[in-house]
């Protein structure tokens, strides 16, 4: 070995060659979800799972025997529902790679701080169209129909993607927190729960008690599930669609910081 | 210092100190790692070994003190120096959920090497390793050697200059143990420079060219093996009955005879003593044979490492098994 084969290693990285690294990244994600069966079988069959629940179970009921107009109502909620506990993966997936020990290898690269980080979430967004494709898919099969045009869908899913972007950033900053994958499963739940159901997302907000409905009104699943309803059945959509764009980028905004000082100070 | 590949040190640390709450896991720790030499990292559980790989591979910032890799601060220049390390860490590191060759793969293009370099890199170092056969199934499915294995391929993909092992061998069998042993020498032949705690004396003996002991975050004794080994008194009085009921009886004698602090081994009726003038031998031999006591063994030889640690920290390597090893796993 001779000195002069040696080049002198770089001061610092492009953030192209950032960008490289969380693309690597993103294929390892990606990658793991397809090796991963248990994963696939669950992201597929929990929107089923809610479809067939929430349709027999609460359809007649709610809309006076009619599960498919309940159908045509709650699917544009369980849209939204899916995506919302498929955010969960993301703060499962960073815990695991910390208390694994891969987050040391990674750091111990020559590489973006942020990349990992990144490749984390953009991976996700796989899981994400995969859920609503089952949603969509399933929720036809049992007789959902799309009243307004394939260009308001698209859009309907591209708004549930962008929001599930941020909420992503909750749940890695959640995975950095907690010291196990358990207790992202336990406080994650605990935090999803009455966001999902304390919404219209499920059902009409009339009944619910002015304290509830205080809530409701301030919680940004309300807007998504509206502007979402709005999309794909009809309805206002302009005020709802913008508060959520604005929410979820108020999320981005504060949670991607938060998770990114979060994973500096663990790792 | 700025870099420089004839520097004759490829790491340097000067009084490394690291607290974790109110725990000090490093209290003052100086090393140094001669370029494309072995550094035995020898030290029980808990004594600070791998939270000072980890400020050298910079995974944390030291409290006090500094440390250099070929001349770049792990601190100030981390990016360089991480350009320059590999790490095979003492919680094997590699992706479970991944095969082999895709753990491999995406190291590869995280340092940068196009697609097809990288899986060309891949194969190779599989192959190096053994694990061609198992290159395309997931690391879960991998026993602990294997693993071991590749995540000592994963830290060789980007050739690193000097080569961190945090216990490569901890909890593998021996006949595993053995083949990592050999893949480490393979690599000292390439002229890596390599830094390698472990707790087990024997691998320290087997491996480095020098070593560092350390004890409750600071160090107690650095030297070459030999060196080391000479500071126990260099040589070894063993002494086995042939009636094991005459064990104290032999001890006691022995204990008369030197000045040493006598070690007996009723298991193995074994009596150990360090000597340092060896005139004494035939002297003790002597009064062995007036008293009558016949021998089924009577040896002088070096005194092994174990022996020197006793000596250095006043208890045997394995004493703190299960006291301290929370305090180094606590930081992760």
């Amino acid at each position: 070995m001779t000195a002069t084969a040696i080049p002198e290693p770089a001061r610092r990285l492009s953030l192209l060659g950032g960008m490289r690294n969380a693309f690597t990244l993103t294929w390892r994600s990606v990658l793991k979800i397809r090796t991963n069966m248990e994963d696939v079988l669950g992201l597929s069959l929990q929107p089923i799972m809610f479809l067939v629940l929430f349709t027999y179970v609460f359809g007649g009921a709610i809309a006076h025997g009619s599960t498919h107009a309940y159908l045509q109502y709650e699917l544009p909620g369980l849209l939204v529902m899916s995506v919302v506990f498929a955010t969960l993966g993301t703060g499962l997936m960073l815990n695991q790679d910390i208390t694994g020990g891969v987050f040391d290898r990674f750091r111990s690269l020559p590489i973006a701080r942020w990349a990992p980080l990144a490749g984390a979430v953009l991976g996700d967004m796989v899981r994400y169209v995969i859920s609503v494709a089952v949603t969509i898919g399933f929720g036809m099969i049992l007789g959902f129909r799309v009243l307004t045009n394939p260009v308001s869908a698209i859009a309907g899913c591209l708004l549930l993607l962008a929001f599930a972007l941020a909420m992503c950033w909750v749940s890695a900053l959640l995975g950095l927190l907690v010291k196990t994958p358990q207790g992202v499963q336990v406080f994650g739940s605990l935090a999803i729960f009455p966001l999902v159901f304390g919404s219209s997302l499920l059902v009409p907000t009339a009944t619910m008690p002015g304290w509830l409905q205080a809530f409701v009104k301030v919680n940004p699943i309300t807007d998504l599930s509206a502007a979402e309803r709005g999309l794909f059945t009809g309805g206002p959509v302009a005020t709802p669609a913008v508060r959520s764009l604005l929410w979820a980028l108020g999320i981005f905004v504060v949670f991607a910081p938060l998770a990114v000082r979060a994973y500096r100070r663990r790792t | 210092m700025r870099y420089d590949a004839t520097t004759a040190n490829a790491v340097e640390a000067t009084g490394l100190v690291k607290r974790f709450g109110k725990t000090t896991a490093l209290s003052g720790v100086d090393l140094v790692a001669r370029q494309g030499r072995v550094l035995g990292v020898l030290g029980p559980n808990g004594a600070g070994k791998t939270t000072a790989v980890r400020i050298l591979a910079t995974l944390l910032k030291p409290d006090g003190g500094q440390a250099s890799v070929c001349g770049y601060d792990v601190v100030r220049d981390a990016h360089q120096v991480r350009q320059l390390i590999g790490l095979t860490g003492q919680y094997a590191s590699v992706d479970e959920g991944l095969s082999g060759t895709n753990n491999l793969i995406m190291i590869g293009r995280l340092l940068g090497l196009p697609r097809s370099d990288a899986r060309a890199r891949a194969g190779e170092l599989l192959a190096r390793f053994e694990l061609t056969d198992a290159a395309g199934r997931p690391a879960k499915t991998y026993s602990g050697g294997m693993r071991r294995r590749l995540d000592l391929a994963a830290s060789l993909v980007g050739h690193p200059r000097v080569l961190y092992l945090d216990e490569p061998t901890t909890g593998l069998d021996p006949r595993s143990r053995a083949d990592v042993w050999v893949m480490i020498r393979g690599l000292i032949a390439d002229g890596v420079t390599v830094l390698l705690t472990t707790q087990y004396l024997e691998e320290a003996d087997h491996l480095a060219h020098d070593i560092v002991v350390i004890d409750r975050g600071k160090v107690v004794a650095t030297g070459t093996p030999d060196e080391l080994k000479a500071r126990a008194g260099g040589q070894v009085l063993q002494v086995s009955p042939a009636d094991l009921a005459r064990l104290a009886e032999v001890a006691a004698l022995l204990a008369a005879g030197t000045t040493a602090e006598v070690v007996t081994d009723a298991e193995a009726g074994v009596v150990t003593v360090p000597v340092t003038d060896t005139a004494l031998v035939p002297h003790l031999f002597r009064e062995l044979d007036d008293r009558g006591i016949e021998l089924a063994e009577f040896t002088l030889r070096k005194a092994s490492l174990d022996e020197v640690f006793f000596t250095l920290t006043g208890h045997r390597a394995d004493d703190e098994e299960n006291g301290d090893c929370e305090l180094e796993g606590s930081n992760r």
